[in-house]
């Protein structure tokens, strides 16, 4: 029982990290109708930012490893990753705005190789310890193992999982991007601004990357510039799984693939983590394209 | 001309005895240039037969690696490990051991290619492209847990058959088979799923045999160049065949143009060499391979090796032959 609720709160802190990078792949899709390669590369660039960002702030004296620290660290990673995230739209995917999509696919790839290539000739090869940035305890609650990082993790996605619901649902910008989303011709008709609704949509999809990175980076304290693919490629599939364009769908998609995958690692079949997965989105694919919140696209002639 | 060979077999049959005749000469060759040329012969296998799916049939596959893989491991096994029980069955000609280890490999590697595509093809663009990764991904974890080709350290020992004739003879029948392919009755359907997929089932084409049919050939050859690489290289270990060997080929594919049959056989020979060439840059060749994919898709999709057609010199010299192939691609 004890192995059982330890398993689920260690799939409930991984499963909000896959949620956080699946909503930026999830709102891309939604207005531009393509799957965002490099997206896993901006999570990547959110973790080094972290790490290089608290080790200037102890530098200059500040104290790391303190709750206000975390955040501003938090911070500073996600406002670094919005700002590359509108920089690559803006230079490699508004070009081809009206490319087919496999032009799109392609140049996504490549954006994504030269994040992560780029990275190791700036970063280094050798995987980096990521520092504290938060203070951190280990609980004991009976046979339970809770490490305050999960506490954070699962705070911090919770409050970004709001404030993103809030931006989308309440604001002007937010009906803007579902509006964008539903129908982009039309949308431009009402005088919406598709482009800057599209730069904007990037940003916040990389910031919630970004953080995606640093969380990562606290449970797992190791980063390299490939770091990014495992968890994008997951955080996709979550996307996948939950209809992708579906806000709600990647949330839950994130969550789901969270646990399967804690649950798949706790048995003999650990190694074959990675296939289980793929295994889902295969399924998935095949039985319902939609995903589990999504709704059925026909294609018209 | 005998009249029971067409031109295009002519060709073949002239490039196989090109081939022998190469490998008869081969030993005045210093052994670095002629490892570099069948490289480049195996990346024209690989490029040729991923053009058959990416390219003509509008498949956009990054799995190939994964296929390759199969191919090398099979053959490699084959002209290794069970070599001596193998033996006994060509009586003297051991000689034939090699290339029954390669077919055998590519059509492993062409039953793997069914496997992925029978549900992975009912998919489309993005989501094509993310499934074949996974499997790929998926055919390199295999390997790695499998010890007994070697697990994660890879196989080494493997003997060196590959020569020049086995290379350049297999380049000959792959440019061929996926030329004669793309250039039947039947194989104009890969360019009608290409061009507009739900007009071609419209036409009465079963799109997805189409597609079937590409990936399984392609996987199938990539399969073979996998074995003519096990055994050119003579170690082969399961992270060589990874995410960025499938992206090597699509880069070539796409320098070349996609569905274009010469602009890819020279953008296979031009980055194999120039891999060659900046060998001591090597750490910058990702690099410059991303940015190369940018760039091509913002200013040139349609690929580098494609003549400019609006140059006035090449109004005249596109009716003559080298520069004919390179000028059309043949519409559906």
């Amino acid at each position: 029982m004890t192995e059982l609720l330890q398993q689920v709160i260690n799939g409930l802190s991984l499963g909000a990290i896959y949620a956080l990078i699946a909503l930026g792949y999830t709102m891309v899709y939604g207005v531009l109708r393509f799957i965002n390669f490099a997206h896993s590369d901006v999570f990547m660039l959110g973790a080094f930012t972290a790490f290089y960002s608290s080790r200037a702030m102890g530098r200059w004296g500040f104290a790391s490893g303190g709750f206000l620290g975390g955040l501003l660290v938090l911070v500073i990673s996600m406002a670094a990753c919005a700002a590359v995230g509108i920089l690559i739209e803006r230079l490699a995917y508004r070009p081809l705005r009206k490319r087919s999509t496999l032009t799109v696919l392609i140049t996504a790839i490549g954006v994504s190789l030269l994040l992560q290539n780029g990275g190791q000739m700036v970063f280094g090869v050798n995987p980096k310890a990521f520092p504290n940035i938060f203070p951190s305890q280990t609980f004991k609650l009976g046979g339970l193992v809770i490490n305050s990082n999960q506490l954070v993790v699962l705070g911090v996605a919770l409050a970004l999982l709001t404030a993103l619901h809030w931006i989308v649902q309440r604001t002007r910008i937010g009906t803007a991007m579902r509006a964008v989303s539903f129908n982009a011709t039309a949308a431009s008709l009402v005088g919406i601004d598709t482009n800057r609704i599209i730069s904007f949509t990037f940003g916040l999809g990389s910031a919630l990357a970004g953080a995606g990175g640093v969380l990562y980076g606290m449970n797992y304290p190791s980063i390299e510039p490939l770091m990014g693919n495992s968890p994008g490629l997951k955080a996709f599939i979550a996307a996948v799984l939950g209809g992708i364009g579906s806000l709600p769908g990647a949330a839950l998609g994130g969550m789901v693939l969270g646990f399967v995958e804690t649950g798949v690692s706790g048995t003999r079949w650990s190694t074959y983590r990675d296939a289980v997965a793929f295994a889902i989105l295969i399924g998935i694919l095949l039985f319902r394209p939609a995903g589990l919140l999504g709704r059925n696209r026909i294609e018209k002639v | 001309m005998p009249s029971w060979l067409n031109r295009s077999q002519l060709v073949l049959v002239a490039a196989l005895l090109a081939a022998g005749l190469a490998q008869f000469f081969s030993n005045h060759l210093d052994s670095y240039v002629l490892s570099v040329a069948m490289g480049v012969g195996i990346n024209i296998v690989l490029a040729s037969s991923l053009n058959l799916i990416n390219g003509f049939t509008g498949q956009f596959s990054l799995g190939h690696a994964g296929f390759m893989a199969v191919g090398a491991y099979t053959s490699a096994v084959l002209t290794g490990k069970l070599a001596a029980q193998l033996n006994p069955i060509f009586g003297g000609h051991v000689y034939l051991l090699f290339p029954f280890a390669l077919v055998v490999g590519g059509l492993v590697a062409a039953v793997a290619g069914g496997l992925v595509g029978a549900p992975s093809l009912r998919l489309k663009g993005d989501y094509l492209a993310i499934v074949t990764l996974g499997f790929g991904e998926i055919i390199k974890v295999i390997f790695q847990n499998v010890e007994y080709v070697g697990g994660a350290k890879g196989l080494n020992a493997i003997p060196d058959y590959s020569n020049l004739f086995w290379v350049f003879g297999t380049t000959a029948i792959t440019v061929y088979t996926v030329w004669a392919l793309l250039n039947s009755t039947y194989g104009r359907g890969f360019l009608a799923v290409a061009d507009d997929e739900i007009s071609a089932e419209a036409m009465g084409l079963n799109t997805t045999r189409y597609k079937m049919v590409a990936f399984v050939v392609g996987a199938f050859f990539a399969g073979i160049a996998g074995g003519l690489f096990a055994h050119l290289n003579n170690y082969i270990n399961p992270s060589g065949f990874d995410f960025n060997k499938s992206i090597e080929i699509v880069v070539m594919v796409i320098l070349g143009g996609m569905g274009r049959h010469t602009g890819v056989i020279l953008s296979a020979i031009l980055l194999t060499v120039l891999t060659e060439l900046l060998r001591q840059f090597g750490d910058y060749r990702m690099v410059i391979y991303s940015l190369l994919l940018i760039v091509l898709m913002i200013l040139r999709p349609q690929g580098l090796m494609v003549w400019p057609f609006k140059n006035p010199l090449w109004f005249y010299l596109k009716a003559y032959w080298p520069f004919r192939m390179l000028a059309r691609r043949p519409t559906s």
